[in-house]
């Protein structure tokens, strides 16, 4: 007998069992082209506007961490879905779920750092909604928030095109270990601070510079191997990346070997990999390091046409192996 | 990184990769004992990279994997009882046993938690003191200690709501198990450097010096993995057969006498189960009798049951080296990480789950 099925954290962790589980229980029911085309946001035409809309919900343990909170990752997190969609974001709805008995303090904390985050990203937040349950129900506060933008260059995971240059914006894997170092029991001092940050305002630089960006997408949940894999199989082509090239602080491999593991799976909150046209990526490449979060920039392989829907990786010492979407959960709650 | 990046370095590896090149004269066989070698050979990539008459091949020695099922099967019970908070190693979650996992258990709303260490399952059963909390321990030599110094620290501090299922195993007894079934022929065994970090390397001694065949303990980084390949292939053309440190930053001929120390005090040797090897000799760790109140089989009224293993699993085969995963007519049909069928598709450290992951195609 089959026991019956349940939702597992895993499910919820962007990898494998959450691309089944919109697969075979999301998609077969909302048969919407746009939805199906499995990108950070949707782009929708009304009128003559094309418009990307993008909606998120944040439940991060601890809420306050290095580099950043819930209130700005909640605010980023949404700019950053509308930005990867090629669209400038404008305006943001954002819902407060609330356990009676929360700090007002906390709150206030929170709400003014989603203050400095929408002026900094250049948002306006024009709708909301507050409530609270009953102790227990949920766990101190859930945010989620979402968002509307013009686009300006239309990309999808779809669109990578063979010889694609893969470009990323800087170091990857501080979001999880900061929140990983914060995590009760784990008592790991790592010295790393959240990437959390907007990314609309270096997309954008990216845009002009060059027309012939392809995908756009933030490696967050799952991490870059999860994001690769993803673009892969949407856009059915091969993937080639060099470990030495993906830029890694040594903090974060420290932590990531002590705990056993991989800086390709941890997730990111400000970091963006840029697919472009191989004449083009010095370009992008310059775009991105005159940028404050672009700085770190590095290219970090290519597309190639086989082996279909896989990433493959030269490793560090020159040997080859295949680097596949997150299976299971890494860590919880992280965003 | 200091002490990874020059364990690290291509010229180093090239160099080495030569000289294996220039020794490896005839098809030849090592087994890597350990799970954190298993991985690593696939990490990196090492495994294509080695000249094609050198086979390397997995042994026994992932711990998540070796717990049979019957292990899980008590977890499980145990969670179901009345105030129960079951903490253990993240591999153990997705584990299945015969009708759940202890991921599965937690969705259904058992208490089940992950920790680093098993020293924070004590901080967990005093902030419970309603609460019994059960540390499902599960391991080789490099864990013990700690388990060791947990239970040490229970009494010492008086939390009695501690208790633990002690599913430790020995590694030395699970490789003279695998010789004396006598199924694989092994030129030599590439052996895990934490473990002799605790153990030393007097344990491996019986090996060369009664099966003629060489070991080397072994590091984890690239560098260290060819460099013990090197070696064994040295011990070959010499015509010897010894026991060998290549791991020699951290690990002494008599290991670390306190980790011992630890170890002996708390437990003592006892027969075991092994998942694919069955019941081995003096090859597992219990309580002793002073801290029998600590086991929580017995607190809690616990029986071990027979284990059942899956039908076609093979498991058993791969963990004694015998078959490849891709042998298995599971592999990556019906078992896969998402849905595995056996520990060995499951584990982060499983031969199955490397295979899958790393080199599929």
């Amino acid at each position: 007998m089959a026991p019956e099925e349940r939702i597992l954290l895993a499910h919820g962790a962007g990898g494998k069992l959450t691309r089944q589980f919109v697969e075979q229980d999301i998609l077969t029911r909302f048969r919407s082209l746009i939805l199906g085309r499995l990108d950070d946001g949707a782009v929708l035409t009304l009128g003559d506007m094309r418009l990307a809309y993008s909606t998120d919900s944040f439940v991060v343990d601890p809420l306050f961490f290095r580099g950043g909170d819930i209130g700005k990752l909640a605010i980023n997190g949404t700019v950053n879905d509308i930005a990867m969609c090629g669209a400038i974001p404008m305006y943001l709805t954002s819902s407060l779920i609330m356990e009676e008995g929360f700090p007002l303090a906390d709150l206030r904390r929170i709400l003014n750092s989603m203050q400095d985050a929408s002026a900094e990203a250049n948002v306006e937040i024009v709708a909301g909604d507050t409530k609270v349950v009953s102790a227990g129900s949920v766990d101190k506060i859930f945010i989620n928030t979402s968002g509307l933008g013009i686009v300006e260059k239309e990309v999808s995971g779809s669109n990578a095109k063979v010889g694609d240059k893969i470009i990323i914006n800087g170091f990857i894997g501080d979001h999880g270990v900061a929140i990983l170092s914060e995590r009760e029991g784990l008592d790991l001092k790592v010295p790393v601070s959240s990437d959390c940050a907007p990314l609309n305002g270096l997309v954008s630089s990216v845009l002009s510079a060059t027309k012939c960006v392809h995908v756009m997408r933030d490696p967050t949940r799952g991490g870059l191997a999860t994001t690769l894999n993803e673009i892969a199989i949407q856009s059915g082509i091969g993937i080639r990346i060099d470990e030495v090239a993906i830029p890694v602080r040594d903090s974060v491999r420290g932590a990531c070997e002590m705990l056993g593991l991989d800086p390709l799976y941890i997730a990111n909150e400000g970091k963006v990999v840029i697919f472009v046209s191989p004449d083009d990526a010095s370009r992008v490449l310059d775009a991105m390091r005159a940028h404050k979060y672009g700085a770190d920039a590095q290219l970090i392989g290519e597309v190639v046409t086989e082996p279909k829907g896989t990433v493959l990786m030269r490793t560090r010492i020159g040997g080859e192996r295949i680097v596949d979407m997150l299976v299971g959960e890494q860590l919880p709650r992280i965003c | 990184m200091k002490f990874v990046d020059e364990f690290q370095d291509p010229r180093l590896v090239k160099g080495l990769l030569k000289e294996i090149d220039a020794l490896a004269s005839r098809n030849t066989t090592f087994m890597e004992v350990c799970g954190t070698h298993t991985m690593a050979l696939f990490r990196y990539g090492l495994r294509a990279m080695l000249p094609k008459l050198v086979k390397i091949i997995s042994g026994p020695g992932c711990p998540v994997c070796v717990t049979p099922m019957n292990i899980l099967d008590a977890a499980i019970e145990a969670v179901h009882k009345k105030g129960v908070i079951l903490v253990t190693f993240g591999d153990m979650m997705r584990v299945p046993g015969s009708m759940s996992s202890l991921e599965a258990e937690r969705a259904l709303g058992s208490d089940v938690r992950v920790v680093y260490s098993g020293l924070d399952s004590l901080g967990i059963a005093e902030r419970n003191p309603d609460k019994k909390v059960i540390f499902l321990g599960v391991g080789f030599e490099t864990t013990s200690p700690s388990i060791a110094c947990t239970v040490l620290e229970a009494a010492r501090r008086g939390i009695d709501n501690f208790k633990l299922i002690a599913a430790h195993k020995l590694i030395p007894p699970a490789m003279k198990a695998l010789l004396e079934a006598g199924e694989v022929k092994l030129d030599g065994f590439i052996c895990p450097g934490h473990v002799s970090a605790i153990i030393g390397s007097e344990p491996y001694e019986f090996i060369p010096k009664k099966y003629g065949i060489p070991c080397v303990i072994s590091g984890f980084e690239p560098v260290d993995i060819l460099q013990s390949v090197l070696l064994l292939l040295r011990q070959i053309v010499d015509c010897v057969s010894r026991v060998e440190i290549q791991y020699s930053r951290s690990v002494k001929s008599d290991g670390n006498p306190i980790a011992k120390r630890y170890i002996s005090e708390v437990f003592k040797i006892s027969d075991s189960d092994w998942r694919g090897l069955g019941r081995i000799p003096a090859s597992g760790l219990v309580l002793r009798e002073r801290f029998e109140g600590y086991d929580a089989l017995r607190d809690l009224d616990i029986e071990l049951k027979e284990s059942v293993e899956p039908p076609d699993c093979m498991c058993g085969e791969i963990l004694r080296g015998v078959r490849s995963p891709s042998e298995c007519g599971l592999f990556g049909s019906s078992c896969t990480p998402e849905r595995p069928v056996g520990p060995c598709m499951v584990s982060s450290e499983g031969t199955c789950a490397a295979y899958y992951r790393y080199a599929r195609h």
